[in-house]
């Protein structure tokens, strides 16, 4: 999903939900996940790709 | 030690260490030290450090380790130790609040970290306030109260295990028991002035204890000494045996190396706590140990990737309380949860891929050296409800500051330490932190060990010396 259309439905969501309040922490994630989509796309073009083990 | 007169009494700052021997000796009574951190206790009631305060059980349970004692029965270094636990960990008997407004559980049975405790003879004196759900790192968001930094009202001790990192300052117990999912253990003892020691992940069993983040969630203790962590850890592993300090005597070298992970890390420091880094760096130099600048560029990552893990974990273990009863949580940490449910599934996997990158950056940061070092917290304690703070006149998130030097190795897991370093001009505490190789928390004891004195610029931690 990109990450403009997740934003607008998660800000439409929370406006149907009496939560406005939560539109500025969803633009915040949303320039978080930005971020966090491009680390990943370089890892895996470095064809360095992690395992998604859940162990910390 | 005794309560002297007046409605303050001073408070017993001896470390675990120095008075496990004299209770073994029947030297020091049990009884009589309980009754003296319910004084303190009571004493600083303004700094809501407790929640629920166990004043008969705990007495009850000192006297019964008293005679065990007096029978010839000495349990080990933590018998008839008042100690306390944070509010988010179940024990038998009392609610588990974490915090909050939120109907608590009432647990039937302990968690198995504070069986650990009690089959050590520890005596529970209490249930300490924290920031609520352990969402958060200033303990200003709790149903009981905001916790204040015994150094100065104003500001926060720190969080999420607030109240724990006051109640040791205070001498209102000799250890707690505290949780750490972002750096919720060393954050609260950096601000405080006292030790914090996060194992490494999956160590110490956090079953019975309110979950945060499934997968970064940590136990552990603070101490007021170094020596003391170890005592504790030992009994919490499960290996406080009576011979175990002479067991465990260092192999260790007299020389280590340690690295300061430059870059992102050390990018946004307050000028003293800066200045508390290079005055360890140069000490540590100045004793014949080595220490070398390295670069950690994957740390960059850590925010991002840590809020695609922590929001989601939340937000699912509160999905039925938000749904139920959304309005009785504090409305900053409702927010934070309600917003890990807008997380894709897809950002998840993402973030869960990417914290292998960084568990393995910093395994490659370790490589060649003993630990890392690097502070603890980024800047001394804030002011109570401060959105913002100032590092060298830019003002950043206080969340983002806190957590700035800590969240990475919740999620790499490796071994960490706050060990006091001196304080502000201004009085308030400065902290180091240690980072171990992954699963070498006793290694990690030792290194800070062999590091304290010139971490701690002689002052040793709270009570004086090392125990």
């Amino acid at each position: 999903m990109k990450i403009a259309d997740w934003l607008a439905a998660a800000c439409a969501d929370a406006d149907k939900r009496g939560l406005s309040e939560l539109k500025p922490l969803l633009e915040s994630l949303a320039r978080s996940t930005t971020a966090l989509r491009l680390a990943d796309a370089a890892v895996q073009e470095k064809g360095d790709e992690p395992s998604a083990d859940t162990e910390a | 030690m005794t309560a002297r007169g007046g409605d303050t009494p001073s408070p017993d700052l001896r470390s675990i260490a120095e008075i496990a021997p004299l209770i073994a000796r029947r030297e020091v009574s049990p009884v009589q030290l309980v009754r003296n951190c319910l004084a303190r206790i009571e004493a600083r009631r303004e700094l809501n450090a407790f929640i629920t305060v166990m004043s008969e059980t705990a007495v009850a349970e000192a006297t019964a380790a008293e005679d065990e004692i007096a029978s010839g029965r000495y349990r080990g270094p933590l018998h008839g130790i008042p100690v306390s636990v944070k509010d988010l960990i179940d024990v038998a008997g009392t609610p588990t609040t974490s915090g909050s407004a939120v109907p608590p559980r009432r647990p039937r049975h302990d968690a198995p970290i504070v069986q650990r405790l009690r089959d050590a003879g520890a005596v529970l004196i209490g249930k300490t306030n924290l920031h609520e759900f352990a969402f958060g790192t200033t303990g200003d968001e709790t149903a009981f109260g905001a916790i204040r930094n015994p150094f100065d009202m104003t500001r926060s001790a720190g969080g999420s295990s607030s109240g724990a990192a006051v109640a040791l300052h205070e001498g209102m117990c000799f250890a707690s028991l505290g949780t750490d999912t972002g750096g919720s253990i060393r954050i609260p003892a950096a601000a405080c002035g006292v030790v914090g020691l996060k194992p490494t992940y999956g160590e110490l069993s956090c079953e019975g204890i309110v979950a945060l983040s499934t997968t970064c969630d940590h136990v552990g203790p603070l101490t007021r000494t170094l020596r003391d962590a170890r005592i504790v850890f030992d009994v919490l592993k499960g290996d406080g045996s009576l011979e175990q300090p002479a067991r465990k005597q260092s192999t260790r070298s007299t020389r280590v190396t340690v690295a300061v992970p430059g870059g992102y890390l050390l990018e946004r420091l307050d000028v003293h706590v800066r200045a508390a880094l290079e005055r360890a760096r140069t000490a540590i130099e100045r004793d014949g140990h080595t220490v070398r600048d390295i670069d950690l560029p994957e740390a960059r990552l850590t925010p991002d990737v840590y809020l695609h893990i922590v929001l989601p974990e939340a937000s699912r273990y509160h999905a039925g309380t938000l749904a139920s009863n959304a309005a009785a949580y504090s409305p900053g940490v409702r927010l934070r949860l309600e917003m890990g449910g807008y997380v894709l599934a897809e950002d998840y996997v993402r973030a869960m891929g990417l914290r292998q990158v960084l568990r393995a950056a910093v395994d490659r940061a370790l490589d060649g050296c003993d630990g890392l070092l690097l502070p603890a917290l980024s800047i001394p304690a804030p002011t109570l409800g401060a959105a913002t703070v100032d590092i060298d006149g830019t003002p950043e998130p206080t969340r983002s500051a806190m957590l700035r030097l800590t969240q990475l190795f919740n999620l790499s897991g490796h071994p960490a330490i706050a060990i006091p370093s001196g304080t502000t001009p201004a009085g308030l505490p400065l902290s180091m932190q240690i980072v171990g190789r992954y699963g070498q928390t006793h290694q990690l004891l030792e290194l800070a060990e062999t590091l304290e004195p010139q971490i701690s610029g002689g002052a040793g931690s709270v009570g004086g010396g090392t125990g």
